[in-house]
């Protein structure tokens, strides 16, 4: 949803954002910490109960761990993913990582969308999707390197988590974050997280996990999520991709063919005023159908 | 929580959860906290990332809390004895224990009786017929002049209990643990060093556990052996230290301060028995004699039972409570024989009950509050069975739950069909926790007052209101018909502002206790110090004269003339140790950490004074409330203040089942004992001997399998509940089966499993899983596999579940008669068409 008093820095198919630039907003960002994770799903819960979202289809064992739905729905936009891995130094590991939109810096899905608007990013970096500009196409889920966005069908809108965008511009946390019993999640400004996350991986490399680190991909310019790594050199683990970039059949068409279409479409509006100017107005051969409501 | 008090004096939680955060190690076994106490354990992870602390985990599972453990070893499901009898054996071979505590707080060198021995297996003083022991082959030695404790302060003479358990623990070597445990050598090693890591007065280290000890025929003695070893490593009485039992309720703790079991009265006060016909006798026996009279003495604070017991009687009886008629002593029930709920089952499905002696017939009628039988006792057929053979069932719940439906339970509990049984059942709708007031007594002993967030539904009444209304009601029938021994119900104090609905604010006040007359200074009678009427500030103020009442001696002070302290909501830390003195109440007597004098040397100064729990400043004790005597210097007193002694015990001859813990195996075991083929599973265990009490061989079942709880799920409320969210993010259940064991057997992931026990099967899928290793005991390959708890037959329909108590063992723990839910054997098979 776009929100009233939260100014714009980008906008999907648009040239700029809606916002003046006047005011700054510090990026914000998520702080995960999978090493003091304990998957008890309570940001699962919370997600749900504060978006009032139905219930999703969950069924028992999925790949022989507690995690329910192989993936995210549009109905479920904060789901813990368990993964058992045999190490060679640390033996058997059970991660567990909390999946959700990373809110990239450089957001693939807002440069995929082709509907002006429909996705956003606030000038506190967080990405929205906004469901009355939502044309229901798809095109952002190609463009999420992290296969965040999700159709729903029954409104035919895309869905994926909101950084709970409505809690925090009236300064409130995230509702996983609120939920979170261990303090392994924590939100603020992402300078300061930062920090934090640099702290703890200097703690889990004293603990003899030498490859620890946090996960701030920069081939997005950055995440909105902090994830903190035991295993580091391994992101795959737990089910995040190694170097994450916007696909290029993307960028191709945001950087290269989206200008050439707006020079064409400048063209055909010159093109317009031009014939305007020459011939006059174009009458309407049947104008009862000008007018008609909505499909 | 009866090894607790064995050891150290009372029954609860040495320490506290925000206590937590002062450790520099937290070993968990017995209890999976950041499963089933994930707020809690925020504090072990607030100690890992501020102090770097490490976390151990040691469970038959790899489980959520071993995900964010620094070690983490598997051991077969109860050997737990042999496992912490290892840590001891290295902590004493290695001198990694805490030598100078051991020698100050500990009965380490008090000198044991000749009569105490050891043999293949059996401690002296057991009875064969009776499977029971005589305690009196246990005591301590008296040093023949003084006739007080003899005591030898080097540590040398070998009949001084350090050297009793140093013997009794050399059986115990890495490769003994290993054959029994199943936990290979070096890793118990690795686990031995980093817990005896705590060993000294620079480091300190906590223990969580929780029902994965309580619930075994060995229970008890598990815990005993983990207090034990934190003696040794002197860790009790210590900021970050102590035996952290979690509750598994939210007010598990309250109701066993409130006397929630047959033995106990409010306060842990005892039942009165036959023996025991007048005030005078019952009293006489209270108070343990102490035979310490040297300095270090015991201030044996049970001394003062008679001030507890005759302010409870007067809380209990009001006016009609006198002196001279014993404050109506006589009107309360004497009870001889067990009554513990497994029993009570036993007799009602037997029909008959030989408890008083002669035979007499079963019970005909239960009201149940808060409390599914069917679901959490063992072996559900037997009660499923036992509730057939009653005229009524009262149940008081919120919802209708496996016990209100048993009459239509599904085939396989075996029970007879609905129109065969002729049970009347009656379901009073209660209303739930945010559906009235009152207090939650946490794990940290906090008794917390809560305030009622919205009005029950329907007809739903509080529990006090129901109960309120069955007492009057039985009152009025008692005024109007008499009938047997009606002054028990007449004499009743029952004088609260509104009779049918009592406050909970006026029972909490009851709870604290008044003074009934004035209350004289103690060291100047010319003063007063309650007028009368005023509410007491402390147990120290009740009287045994009768102008005191207390309805539990143990929780005064929290509601005194500053008004109900329950409620205070102040989380002020001035000492940074987490301690919060003006948030809520902690019994006793708003003291933090128990035992507190333990975490100070022989002069009053703190082992660490980076964490000090209280300090003599030469004139009084500060810091926490100090358990002990304010003003009594250094060198007065024990730390142990309810034990005779006045030391923790290492040696403690009043359980039921040995002074020292013995590995035994569970009644249902994959091997014999190794250490003594003889006695392999506790001689004293208790066990039922009905057509539905049956219990499984190693041939027929040669599978360990053990039941736990899921953070999604609380208990077995949820299912009934219209509450989609839990059931979405934990929607059915399964069992969890090694990879290798499914190989071997046919079993996918997600395929359905029958899983048998001698009391049934359950059929379900299948979560194959890397966190369950197959274990090698001494050359014989044995597996385990483990199963969720939460599900039943009631509620929803579409979260319906087997109860995972119908494969469960009526084997039982002889002090507590907590049944063995945590080991039992099974037959794992793969489902078919034929065989489900």
């Amino acid at each position: 949803m776009a929100l009233q008093g939260l100014e714009i820095r980008r906008s999907s198919a648009s040239l700029r954002g809606g916002g003046t630039g006047l005011r700054k907003m510090a990026t914000v960002a998520k702080y995960i910490d999978t090493s003091t994770c304990i998957g008890c799903k309570a940001c699962e819960v919370a997600c749900q109960e504060w978006n009032d979202l139905p219930n999703a289809q969950t069924s028992g064992p999925q790949h022989g761990t507690y995690q329910t739905l192989p993936t995210m729905t549009a109905n479920f936009w904060n789901l813990i993913k368990f993964r058992e891995v045999e190490t060679q130094d640390h033996g058997l590991q059970w991660l567990m990582r909390k999946d959700q939109c990373m809110h990239c810096d450089e957001p693939g899905c807002l440069e995929a969308c082709p509907a002006p608007g429909a996705i956003v990013q606030y000038v506190n970096g967080i990405v929205d999707v906004d469901p009355e500009k939502c044309i229901g196409c798809g095109l952002c889920e190609t463009g999420c390197p992290f296969d965040v966005p999700r159709y729903a069908q029954a409104t035919n809108k895309m869905a994926k988590c909101t950084l709970c965008v409505d809690r925090v511009s009236v300064g409130l946390e995230p509702a996983c974050i609120k939920a979170c019993p261990t303090g392994c999640l924590q939100f603020g400004d992402k300078t300061a997280l930062l920090e934090v996350a640099k702290h703890r991986v200097e703690q889990l490399h004293g603990d003899g996990f030498a490859q620890a680190s946090y996960y701030d991909p920069q081939g997005v310019g950055g995440t909105g999520v902090i994830t903190v790594l035991k295993h580091g050199d391994h992101p795959e683990w737990y089910g995040l991709p190694k170097d994450p970039t916007v696909p290029t059949t993307v960028s191709v068409w945001k950087r290269v063919l989206h200008p050439i279409g707006f020079v064409a479409m400048a063209a055909a509006i010159f093109g317009a005023i031009g014939h305007f100017m020459a011939f006059g107005p174009k009458k309407p051969k049947d104008s009862s159908r000008e007018t008609g409501g909505e499909v | 929580m009866a090894s607790l008090a064995a050891t150290f004096g009372r029954g609860a939680m040495t320490n506290g959860w925000t206590d937590i955060k002062n450790t520099d190690l937290v070993f968990v076994m017995g209890g999976n906290p950041a499963e089933n106490h994930p707020c809690g354990f925020k504090w072990a992870i607030e100690a890992k990332k501020n102090r770097n602390a490490k976390i151990v985990v040691v469970d038959p599972r790899f489980t959520r809390t071993a995900a964010v453990a620094d070690i983490f070893a598997q051991l077969r499901a109860g050997t737990d004895i042999a496992f912490l009898s290892g840590i001891m054996r290295y902590a004493i071979e290695k001198k990694r224990f805490h030598e100078d505590y051991v020698k100050l707080h500990t009965n380490a060198p008090y000198v044991i009786g000749e009569k105490f021995q050891f043999t293949e297996g059996l401690f002296s003083g057991f009875d064969q017929t009776k499977a029971e022991y005589d305690k009196n082959a246990w005591q301590y030695q008296a040093d023949p002049k003084t006739n007080a404790y003899m005591v030898d302060e080097t540590l040398q003479n070998p009949r001084c209990v350090f050297q009793l358990l140093k013997q009794h623990v050399s059986r115990y070597t890495p490769e003994m643990v290993e054959q029994i445990c199943g936990t290979p050598k070096d890793q118990f090693i690795k686990i031995a060093e980093a817990v005896t890591s705590t060993g000294n007065p620079e480091r300190v280290g906590t223990i969580l556990y929780a029902l994965g000890w309580t619930q075994h025929s060995t229970g008890v003695q598990i815990i005993r052996a983990a207090a034990m070893l934190q003696l040794l490593l002197g860790n009790v009485g210590r900021p970050g230290g102590g035996v952290n039992a979690l509750r598994g309720h939210s007010n598990i703790q309250g109701a066993t301060d409130m006397g929630g079991t047959f033995e106990i009265l409010p306060g842990y006060l005892k039942t009165p028995t036959g023996a025991t016909q007048t005030l005078a006798e019952y009293l006489e026996k209270g108070p343990p004699t102490t035979l310490n009279k040297q300095s270090w003495a015991s201030m044996n604070y049970w001394q003062n039972y008679p001030k507890f017991m005759v302010s409870l009687l007067k809380a209990y009886y009001g006016r009609t409570a006198t002196k001279e008629n014993d404050y109506n002593y006589a009107l309360m029930p004497k009870v001889d024989g067990n009554y513990s709920w497994m029993y009570l089952f036993d007799d009602m499905y037997r029909g008959s009950s030989t408890r008083a002696g002669g035979k007499e017939p079963g019970p005909e009628g239960l009201i149940s509050f808060g409390m599914n039988p069917v679901g959490t006792g063992p072996n559900s057929p037997k009660m499923v069975a036992a509730l057939s053979k009653l005229k009524w069932l009262v149940m008081v719940e919120n919802f209708e739950n496996e016990s209100a439906t048993f009459w239509k339970a599904p085939k396989e509990y075996g029970g007879a069909a609905p129109k065969d049984i002729q049970t009347t059942v009656y379901q009073l709708p209660a209303a739930n926790f945010a559906e009235k007031d009152g207090t939650f007594t946490n794990s940290s002993r906090w008794m917390q007052w809560k305030w009622k967030a919205i009005d029950p539904p329907g007809q739903a009444k509080s529990d006090q209101e129901v109960l309120a209304r069955i007492f009057l009601a039985v009152r009025d029938l008692y005024r109007k018909d008499g009938g047997a021994l009606p002054e028990a119900v007449l004499a009743i104090d029952w004088g609260y502002t509104n009779p049918y609905a009592p406050d909970l604010g006026e029972v909490l006040k009851e709870i604290n206790g008044k003074a009934l007359d004035d209350i004289k200074d103690p060291k100047d009678p010319t003063k007063i110090i309650k007028k009368k009427g005023e509410q007491v500030d402390g147990f120290a103020q009740l009287q045994d004269d009768g102008t005191t009442m207390c309805g539990n001696w143990l929780h005064s002070g929290v509601y005194s003339s500053a008004g109900n302290l329950a409620a205070r909501r102040n989380n002020a830390d001035p000492l940074g140790l987490g301690m919060f003195h003006e948030w809520a109440f902690s019994w006793p007597a708003n003291r933090r950490v128990m035992y507190n004098r333990a975490s100070a040397d022989k002069d009053g100064k703190p082992w660490d004074p980076t964490r000090p729990g209280i300090v003599w400043n030469g004139e009084k004790w500060v810091g926490d409330v100090p358990d002990i005597k304010p003003d009594s210097p250094p060198g007065q007193f024990g730390a142990f203040i309810m034990l005779p002694e006045g030391v923790g015990r290492l040696y403690s001859p009043v359980l039921n089942d040995g002074p020292f813990p013995e590995h035994y195996e569970a009644i249902e075991a994959p091997v014999d004992n190794v250490l003594h083929a003889k006695v392999t599973s506790n001689p004293v265990s208790k066990k039922f001997s009905t057509d539905k009490d049956k219990y499984g061989g190693r041939d027929q079942f040669p599978i360990v399998c053990t039941t736990y709880r899921l953070t999604e799920h609380f208990h077995y409320w949820t299912k009934h509940h219209i509450n989609g969210r839990l059931n979405e993010v934990q929607p059915e259940f399964f069992f969890e089966i090694p990879e290798e064991l499914a190989k071997e057997k046919g079993i996918a992931n997600g395929s359905k499993v029958k899983v048998t026990s001698a009391r049934g099967s359950i059929v379900g899928p299948a979560v194959v899983t890397k966190r369950i290793l197959s274990m090698n005991l001494g050359g014989k390959k044995v597996w385990q596999i483990g199963f969720p708890i939460h599900w039943g037959y009631a509620g929803d329909p579409k979260h319906a579940g087997p109860l995972a108590n119908l494969l469960t063992p009526s084997a039982m723990d002889p002090n507590t008669w907590t049944p063995e839910f945590k080991t039992f054997l099974v037959q794992v098979e793969k489902a078919t068409g034929e065989n489900v």
